[in-house]
């Protein structure tokens, strides 16, 4: 698990932790993403530039954007590095309004099936809403969810689970008639 | 009095026409009650079955693991009989089935003429030294021989628990097979012991948890072959399917018909928010049911169809709700600790069976449909969505078993939690449905 990077975020890694203790306390399905955004103040690192076929691929976003956010166990929550990720591939999307994105929604294995596809899709939304407050038109952008069909990683533990409760944004050039 | 009931032999799956027969008077005295208290099996004697060998060796032994996989009945090894009937014909000889101490005892006899096999049965209680019920005729074609023991064996348990029967059913399923991260699925349908599988969709898309038409002619499934999951029925007859749901900005999953096959209820999601709609089946026209903030998904109706019940957030943790499908406020239903989902209502009405879970563990349990009796049937690592069996005593479900080669199994368990069995199939298999009894 990644560290916590400040003190709200430290309940959600607990929570995470406790995956199976009773929940948390009861909250609203999607929090103001807007609320302590701080935008850009945890960006980690310059970006090598020129690596993988250049920064206008869907390589380059993967890669060197991040293409993926983390949450906490049946959290639809940005957390402050989730914030920071998202920030980096809106102002990407924003530089590169040839590519779409597809945003897409996971869940770990412990829920059932059909509600870890709602959990995913929430956790999707989150991401899109996102998106769009940074400026990214939402014609650019659909949500999709696998509940817990596509894990990330594979293991029975907390170290998969939290791996696996994610949002994978995938980027694609915008074809003619797209 | 002999009474002949011809199996209209199905050729394709699922069009089905055979003559009901209603049962004879059958309050003989010989009757094994199911309750929740310790069982001693009944000691059943099956006799060799008279006629062509092959085929009664065959269907015998299908009539004596159906009964005997119900946990309810004990066979008499055929090496303990002291003597076999000399013909099907032949007065029984009560004593010999008393010194084995056989409670019951069932004799047949199977004929074959071309593609067509005749199967006749009758069933004895030993110790009243009488006959339980009338015998019975089963005519089928020679291909469909598995049905007409299932049918014989449904017409033993029946007339020995005063349940309705089960074993001549189908379930669909989704084979998973590949690795964990990259599952490819293929949904199935088997007869009820895992035998007869046809396939239904290729390995093309990911597709998600089947679910039978009350008639069984049809499955409702989750498909992503236009990359964004959506509805489909699948006519299980002719193997093809359509989309009853589009694309657009949402997503459509988790359907189930009504009783009557004139409604579908299903979850629909839009803009990150999940409810539960319902769907003319004949129209295709939507409106929505239970709307709120939070996921509500996994609907499943009532047996009269005046009722759903279905799996909601709303109050910060998954637990399960019941409403009017005329509209109006859900009634919670659900407050034991843990989470609740997978609602399915008992065919009988009066139990809803879900999936539980608690600390790190995830259970099948049964209650009564306002909450209360709740009563736990499995746990493990992770077990997941009930389906009931046509008389409402069984229930299949899916156990996933951990770790990175873990993988889905389908198992069952009597409501009153004996009898745990995985399904015999040598490959992994997930969201189980168990479709009607066949006619």
């Amino acid at each position: 698990m990644k560290p916590c990077l400040a003190p709200l975020i430290a309940a959600a890694c607990l929570a995470g932790l406790a995956a199976c203790a009773p929940p948390p306390q009861q909250q609203a399905p999607v929090v103001d993403p807007y609320a302590n955004m701080g935008s850009g103040a945890l960006y980690q690192g310059g970006l090598p530039g020129g690596a993988l076929g250049g920064e206008a691929s869907a390589e380059y976003f993967r890669a060197q954007v991040g293409d993926t956010v983390q949450f906490a166990a049946e959290q639809t929550t940005l957390s402050a590095e989730a914030r920071a990720t998202l920030s980096r591939q809106a102002q990407w999307l924003n530089r590169h309004a040839d590519f779409n994105a597809v945003v897409q929604g996971h869940a770990e294995e412990t829920g059932t099936r059909e509600y870890n596809l709602a959990l995913g899709a929430r956790r999707a939304s989150a991401v899109q809403e996102y998106l769009i407050a940074q400026g990214v038109p939402a014609s650019r952008i659909r949500t999709l969810s696998f509940g817990k069909e596509r894990p990330a990683a594979v293991c029975s533990d907390e170290a998969c689970y939290a791996q696996n409760r994610r949002v994978v944004t995938v980027v694609t050039p915008a074809g003619p008639g797209t | 009095m002999f009474r002949t009931l011809t199996v209209a032999l199905i050729l394709g799956f699922g069009s089905t026409a055979l003559t009901a027969l209603p049962l004879a008077a059958q309050d003989g005295p010989l009757r094994i009650e199911i309750t929740d208290g310790v069982v001693e099996p009944m000691a059943i004697a099956i006799a060799d079955f008279h006629g062509d060998s092959e085929a009664a060796q065959q269907i015998r032994r299908v009539v004596a693991d159906d009964l005997t996989g119900t946990g309810l009945f004990r066979e008499i090894p055929s090496e303990a009989m002291i003597a076999q009937p000399d013909s099907f014909a032949a007065a029984v000889a009560y004593e010999d089935w008393r010194a084995v101490n056989a409670q019951a005892l069932v004799t047949a006899e199977v004929t074959r003429s071309g593609e067509e096999i005749s199967v006749k049965f009758r069933l004895f209680d030993v110790f009243a030294g009488q006959p339980l019920g009338d015998g019975m005729q089963f005519d089928a074609r020679a291909g469909d021989w598995r049905r007409a023991a299932h049918k014989i064996a449904d017409q033993i348990y029946s007339r020995l628990t005063g349940e309705q029967p089960y074993f001549d059913s189908r379930i669909a399923f989704v084979q998973e097979t590949g690795p964990k991260d990259a599952r490819i699925k293929r949904i199935g349908v088997m007869d009820y012991d895992g035998q007869n599988i046809r396939w239904m969709t290729d390995s093309s898309s990911l597709v998600l948890a089947p679910h039978f038409s009350p008639d069984g002619r049809q499955l409702l499934y989750t498909s992503f072959d236009s990359g964004f999951p959506q509805i489909r029925a699948m006519d299980v007859a002719t193997v093809t399917s359509r989309p009853l749901t589009q694309g657009g900005d949402s997503m459509a999953f988790s359907p189930r018909f009504s009783p009557d096959g004139r409604w579908i209820v299903y979850s629909l999601e839009q803009g990150g928010n999940t409810d539960i709609w319902l769907m003319d089946a004949a129209t295709g026209a939507q409106r929505p049911l239970a709307q709120s903030p939070a996921i509500e998904t996994s609907p499943s109706f009532s047996p009269d169809g005046k009722r759903v019940v279905f799996e909601s957030d709303r109050s910060g943790t998954p637990q399960l709700y019941i409403m009017p499908v005329t509209g109006g406020e859900p009634t919670r239903i659900s407050f034991g600790e843990g989470r609740y989902g997978t609602p399915a209502w008992s065919p009988k009405g009066d139990m809803i069976a879900f999936t539980k879970r608690l600390g790190d563990k995830f259970h099948i349990g049964v209650m009564r449909t306002d909450g209360s009796d709740e009563k736990i049937l499995t746990e493990s690592f992770l077990d997941e969505g009930p389906t009931w069996a046509p008389n409402g005593r069984v229930v299949m479900f899916t156990r996933v078993t951990p770790g990175g080669n873990g993988e889905p199994r389908l198992h069952s368990v009597d409501i009153t939690g004996r009898n745990m069995r995985p399904l015999k199939l040598d490959f992994a298999a997930s969201d189980p449905s168990w479709g009607p009894l066949l006619r």
